[in-house]
């Protein structure tokens, strides 16, 4: 029994190289495939318009292939961009959308700050409160306010029932609300001791919030202002409801009123016009993007 | 530059009383260290000071004026944050003129400022950094910076070291206590942390529940503690407190620790001590410092007892024993070459001359 013998076999426990990347491997393959699933769902609708915007009115309704440009023509794109009403629309939503993104910053702002900053007595309800209100949908709100609105012109004589600026004051109701709310967490998560710093260095609660709490927050300001433009540029109902003269409408309204006579859909213009309605947030978007999620997922790090 | 004096100053958050009456004169040019633990009250008394927090009874004085009611900014401080608190989206020129451009300074005072400020601290070649490009220790500098430029009556420290790894900290420290020695200006600074305090402080003020326990010099606060509190805080290791008793033995008075050690106090600590009732519960404070190996020759006043070690921390001039009295942990310093190992019985020497003695009940040094 003097020998003794090392076993120098393979370890028993088989050590599984790479089992890591394997994971990692499998969790991008499932990704890849909802998200493909997810981008043909939500990218064939938008396909499906351009396609049907370069057909003419002829081959929409002719039973070929829905899927195919035989006969491409840009008719529609011209008819629309040559036609004053459109334009007007089109005119008519940027001025809605440029005042309406104005008058929200200029309002939740100021408000974000208020609320996340200047403890005073109730701010904290205050900010709950002012959230709630964006909870309350645009179907239960538009009857009453187009009371509010049809007595205010009654009283006053000023009638601002379809008139297209009537929206600069009924959209801020949703804008705003949610603006201030996005400002309130992202000003909440700059540190306190950045405002004391300010106030004792001589700056004003005004300066504070102009010459730091702004430049810090911009990515969530933008957040926030992308988010008020889409709002304003999309809504539908409320245009619908108080606005009815062809040169008051806005885009979204606009297309649907005068593209569809009767019971004839002139689906060519509808889906040119639709296209050429996205286009600008679309831009917005594109130019904005990382902005828009650093806003958005601000205040998850610090920094 | 101005002296700054609290007087019964108060802070009530609600029912509970964060400061409970301080009073504290700091003088012209003087470099004032509030320490305590969290919770002291320490830098709730920095943020009364500098106009962060209202004040809910007694004055705050700046230069003889009662600040009270004055807003922050009109208090002429300036005031350097734990979390350095820099603009980030400003450079560090920018950050450090920001007070001057919102009172509207002239450009060219204004740069000739931060150009001193920045040479001052060592950061001239950073001046067109952004915040996020610096290193933690050189935004502390442009916190202090931005302080500098301002030339304010006093300067607030609020922990500003904190942040910063312990090696940076010993620098920061030193770089701070240059900077006092060149501007001289009255200096406020918070700390947790009583080495900090020590090598930065002309005076220390100690605090404990909203009250100061003491003020006064570093050297004054460890070798003359009013307290149990001050003992134990100042000083690491801190001071061991021994449970003991006085005793008359044959006409000396003696100090009993346990049934089986006692040592007769030395003549000036006797005569000290002699009018104290012999029935009082008394504390013996030593520090580790006078807890040392037994040599041949021992002085007077110096007593030795046996003990076995529990553990032992060599720090390289010192090793550190770790041993149980009749109950009581304590701390003593040796020499590294004294031979103490973990577990092995040593022959300790007691410094009586070094002494504390101290109330049980009260926690009054006696």
């Amino acid at each position: 029994m003097s020998s003794v013998t090392i076993d120098k076999a393979a370890p028993t426990r088989t050590v599984k190289l790479g089992s890591m990347s394997r994971d990692r491997k499998w969790a991008l393959r499932w990704s890849y495939f909802f998200l493909t699933l997810f981008a043909i769902f939500s990218l064939l609708p938008p396909i499906y318009m351009l396609i049907t915007s370069l057909k003419s009115s002829a081959e929409i309704s002719a039973a070929t292939n829905p899927w195919w440009v035989f006969h491409p023509t840009l008719e529609n794109y011209v008819g629309l961009l040559t036609s004053n009403q459109f334009l007007r629309f089109f005119l008519n939503s940027a001025l809605v959308s440029i005042f309406v993104v104005t008058i929200t910053m200029l309002i939740s702002v100021p408000a974000a700050f208020a609320l996340a900053r200047m403890r005073f007595w109730g701010s904290a309800t205050l900010a709950t409160g002012v959230f709630l209100t964006y909870l309350i949908p645009d179907s239960l709100l538009f009857i009453p306010l187009f009371k509010v609105f049809a007595q205010f012109g009654d009283w006053t004589g000023i009638q601002l029932i379809n008139r297209w600026y009537v929206l600069l004051f009924i959209y801020p109701t949703l804008t705003v609300p949610f603006c201030t709310w996005i400002m309130i967490g992202y000003f909440a998560s700059i540190p306190k001791e950045l405002d004391e710093a300010a106030i004792i260095d001589g700056a004003s609660w005004f300066q504070t919030l102009t010459r730091i709490f702004i430049p810090v927050a911009l990515p969530g300001l933008i957040a926030a202002t992308i988010f008020a433009f889409t709002v304003s540029w999309a809504q539908f109902l409320y245009p619908l409801v108080f606005t009815t003269s062809t040169d008051q409408l806005v885009l979204p309204v606009g297309i649907i009123t005068t593209l569809i006579k009767g019971d004839v859909f002139n689906w060519g213009q509808i889906m040119t016009g639709a296209l050429l309605g996205a286009a600008p947030p679309l831009i917005i978007y594109a130019f904005l993007m990382d902005y828009y999620i650093a806003g958005l997922t601000a205040g998850a790090t610090k920094g | 530059m101005a002296d700054v004096a609290l007087r019964k100053v108060v802070k009530r958050y609600d029912d509970v009383e964060a400061v409970r009456g301080i009073d504290l004169d700091i003088a012209d040019h003087e470099f004032i260290v509030l320490v305590g633990p969290s919770g002291c009250g320490k830098s709730t008394t920095l943020r009364m000071i500098a106009g962060l927090e209202d004040i809910s009874d007694g004055d705050i004085m700046i230069g003889g004026d009662i600040v009270n009611d004055v807003p922050p900014k009109d208090r002429d401080i300036a005031m350097v944050f734990q979390n350095y608190a820099l603009y980030p989206h400003m450079t560090v020129a920018e950050n450090m003129s920001f007070g001057l451009r919102l009172k509207h300074y002239p450009k060219a005072e204004i740069k000739a400022r931060v150009t001193e400020a920045a040479r001052l601290l060592d950061i001239t070649d950073l001046i067109d950094r952004k915040p996020k490009q610096l290193s933690g220790g050189q935004r502390q500098r442009v916190a202090m910076g931005r302080a500098i430029v301002r030339n304010p009556k006093v300067f607030l420290f609020d922990e500003p070291l904190s942040n910063l790894d312990a090696k940076l900290r010993v620098q920061m420290r030193i770089e701070i206590k240059k900077v006092h020695q060149k501007v001289r200006t009255t200096t406020v600074y918070v700390t947790h942390d009583q080495v900090e305090a020590m090598t930065l402080a002309d005076r220390v003020v100690v605090m404990n529940k909203g009250r100061i326990e003491q003020i006064g010099t570093p050297n004054e606060l460890y070798h003359r503690p009013a307290t149990r509190f001050v003992a134990g805080f100042i000083g690491s290791p801190a001071m061991n407190f021994l449970p003991c008793r006085l005793e008359d033995v044959g006409g000396t008075l003696q100090i009993r620790l346990t049934d089986r050690i006692a040592f007769a106090l030395p003549p000036a600590r006797a005569a000290r001590y002699n009018s104290l009732p012999r029935t009082d519960k008394l504390l013996l404070g030593l520090r580790p410092e006078h807890l040392t190996e037994a040599h041949a020759h021992l002085g007077p006043g110096v007593e030795t007892f046996d003990t076995v070690l529990d553990v032992t921390e060599p720090m390289g001039m010192e090793t550190l024993v770790y041993f149980v009295l009749e109950g009581t942990p304590v701390c003593g310093r040796v020499d590294p070459n004294a031979g103490a190992k973990d577990g092995a019985p040593m022959r300790l020497a007691m410094d009586l001359n070094n002494m504390h003695l101290l109330n049980e009940a009260t926690g009054v040094v006696l």
